[in-house]
């Protein structure tokens, strides 16, 4: 009885050690952990990827190059505004006047999910009006030739 | 670039992430397969074109020929132009794809395999002539809006699939159906999953041609995907956004089909001619239906240099939506006097035919060479641009190439 009683608080105090041992490590891991986070996370070769602005943002003959815009004030809103849901190209392809770039951005906003552009309408308007505005073509240009090449 | 770097750094995991959607059966995606949504976005390469095909656009797609590229009888993707409204859909499975028929004018829905659609109908091989009804539109004066293109959006190759008319006799369609709607698996712009990009359609008398095809092959392959893959619908002779791609649905409806772009100025020119800028009300505007008389020199490339003894064969081809092609005529002198060129038959109705004619110059210096298409109702291509309208469509003028003597 006395005997079993031993090695019964033997084995208790054992088992406590054993813990006291697991918490201690599960303490100082933690600590570790807490100064290096990094530590539990998967081996990913970090190499640092810049994406400069410049690049983006680089201007050249006026033209902004990422884009393809005509440099000018306000361009920046109409990246901003126009460029997420389609092309640049779709934009800068096109010749309209005021009123047409209004019916445009309304056609945008009523069926195309463009969001209300608040006072930033104005100014994209008048950069769209200004740099992409309707010219004269008459009822048929003259024949453009990129290049003259001999005919065999 | 130190952008490419960083994507070949990505794990399956990041890519997941960045594509906003998981990728199913990633641990079988083969080691050097970049999925689409990633690829550097050479469309070129990405859609198998030629490089001298014109980009117009890259969200969406849209590409398009140039003349001389086109002097082929059939012709090959690589110098097909690509028109899209929406997003081309990322991931498809042709073995489980599916078309359901449906709407207010079929006696039972049904959905077919695609296996089902090849094995239970007969199959049937036509050359169609696919023109963008914008084709054309970077004349118009005042400018209209849209895509910009001259004259390559158009091409004519060889669909192989099943018709329509004996699929919508198998699922049985009732005494009231006027029209049918398409609905595809391209998605929004906006990204928004309700929104369908496009959604036509073409009248019920349409549907009933026998080359009204539901299409899963082109050129004897597997549709490409930028043109459709795996199953597409083919209204030759008519606005190719009437040939809806990566077809799921076909709705045959008891109305006018009312999906995107039926409406407003999407596909419609007003009922009554209007002046050049004018404003036109939704209410008068009509859906186009046949493509007008039009034809292309597609041989020799405008600008060529000519020695004067020389006499110069003029290739092409031309067509006229519905109808056929009866005359066909070019000038070297602005249309003072025509000179009948040799035309071909087409290989079946709503293809186009090849024409070709030996000219000679009576003098050196520069000439531009005309070419004008006559249908079978008498109507010719017009020297000037035709009928104004608000987005710039049907613009059948005379196709014209720059030559010099020298």
């Amino acid at each position: 009885m006395k005997n079993n009683f031993q090695k019964q608080v033997k084995l208790l105090s054992g088992v406590l050690s054993i813990f006291l041992v697991l918490i201690f490590i599960l303490f100082v891991g933690l600590f570790y952990l807490k100064n290096n986070p990094s530590f539990l996370q998967p081996e990913l070769e970090e190499e640092l990827v810049e994406i400069s602005k410049e690049e983006n943002d680089q201007i050249e003959n006026g033209i902004h190059v990422q884009t393809g815009f005509i440099d000018d004030e306000h361009m920046d809103l109409v990246i901003q505004n126009c460029t997420s849901c389609h092309s640049a190209k779709l934009v800068t392809q096109n010749k309209m006047s005021e009123e047409g770039w209004k019916a445009t951005i309304k056609w945008m906003q009523e069926t195309q999910n463009l969001w209300d552009l608040g006072p930033n309408e104005a100014k994209i308007v008048s950069y769209l009006a200004k740099n992409y505005a309707p010219e004269a073509k008459g009822r048929r240009a003259n024949l453009e030739v990129v290049e003259w090449y001999e005919l065999k | 670039m130190n952008r490419r770097k960083f994507a070949s750094k990505l794990t399956l995991a990041t890519i997941s992430g960045v594509l906003g959607t998981k990728l199913v059966f990633g641990n079988q995606m083969p080691r050097h397969y970049i999925p689409l949504g990633l690829q550097d976005p050479d469309p070129f390469k990405l859609f198998q074109k030629d490089s001298e095909m014109v980009l117009l656009n890259d969200k969406p797609w849209n590409m398009e020929a140039q003349a001389h590229l086109l002097n082929d009888k059939v012709t090959p993707n690589k110098f097909m132009f690509i028109r899209n409204n929406g997003q081309i859909p990322e991931k498809i499975e042709g073995k489980s794809w599916t078309l359901t028929i449906n709407g207010e004018s079929v006696k039972q829905k049904k959905e077919y395999s695609l296996a089902e659609l090849k094995s239970k109908f007969k199959n049937y091989t036509y050359q169609l002539t696919l023109e963008c009804g914008g084709n054309g539109r970077s004349e118009f004066n005042p400018p209209a809006k849209g895509n910009q293109w001259t004259i390559g959006a158009v091409s004519c190759a060889n669909w192989t699939g099943v018709r329509l008319k004996d699929v919508l006799e198998d699922v049985g369609i009732k005494s009231d159906a006027v029209y049918i709607g398409y609905h595809a698996a391209d998605t929004h712009l906006s990204g928004d999953s309700k929104k369908e990009p496009i959604s036509r359609g073409v009248p019920i008398e349409k549907v009933m041609q026998e080359e009204t095809l539901l299409a899963f092959e082109m050129n004897g392959k597997p549709i490409p995907i930028a043109h459709g893959f795996p199953l597409r619908l083919v209204c030759g002779g008519w606005p190719a956004s009437a040939s809806g791609k990566w077809i799921h649905t076909i709705s045959v409806r008891n109305q006018v089909h009312d999906g995107a772009k039926m409406g407003g100025t999407s596909y419609r020119v007003p009922c009554e001619t209007v002046a050049p800028g004018s404003k036109v009300e939704d209410a008068n505007m009509c859906i186009i239906e046949s493509m007008p008389v039009k034809s292309l020199i597609t041989s020799p490339k405008s600008g060529a240099l000519v020695k004067k003894r020389n006499t110069v064969t003029i290739n092409g081809h031309a067509w006229a939506g519905e109808l056929q092609v009866s005359k066909m005529e070019c000038s070297i002198d602005f249309g003072s006097t025509w000179q009948t060129c040799h035309l071909e038959q087409p290989m079946n109705r709503l293809a186009w035919q090849h024409f070709k004619v030996a000219i000679d110059f009576p003098k050196k210096g520069y000439y531009e060479i005309w070419a004008r298409a006559t249908d079978e109702n008498g109507k010719s291509q017009p020297m000037v641009l035709p009928g104004w309208n608000p987005k710039g469509y049907l613009n059948n003028a005379c196709h014209r190439i720059a030559i010099k003597v020298v």
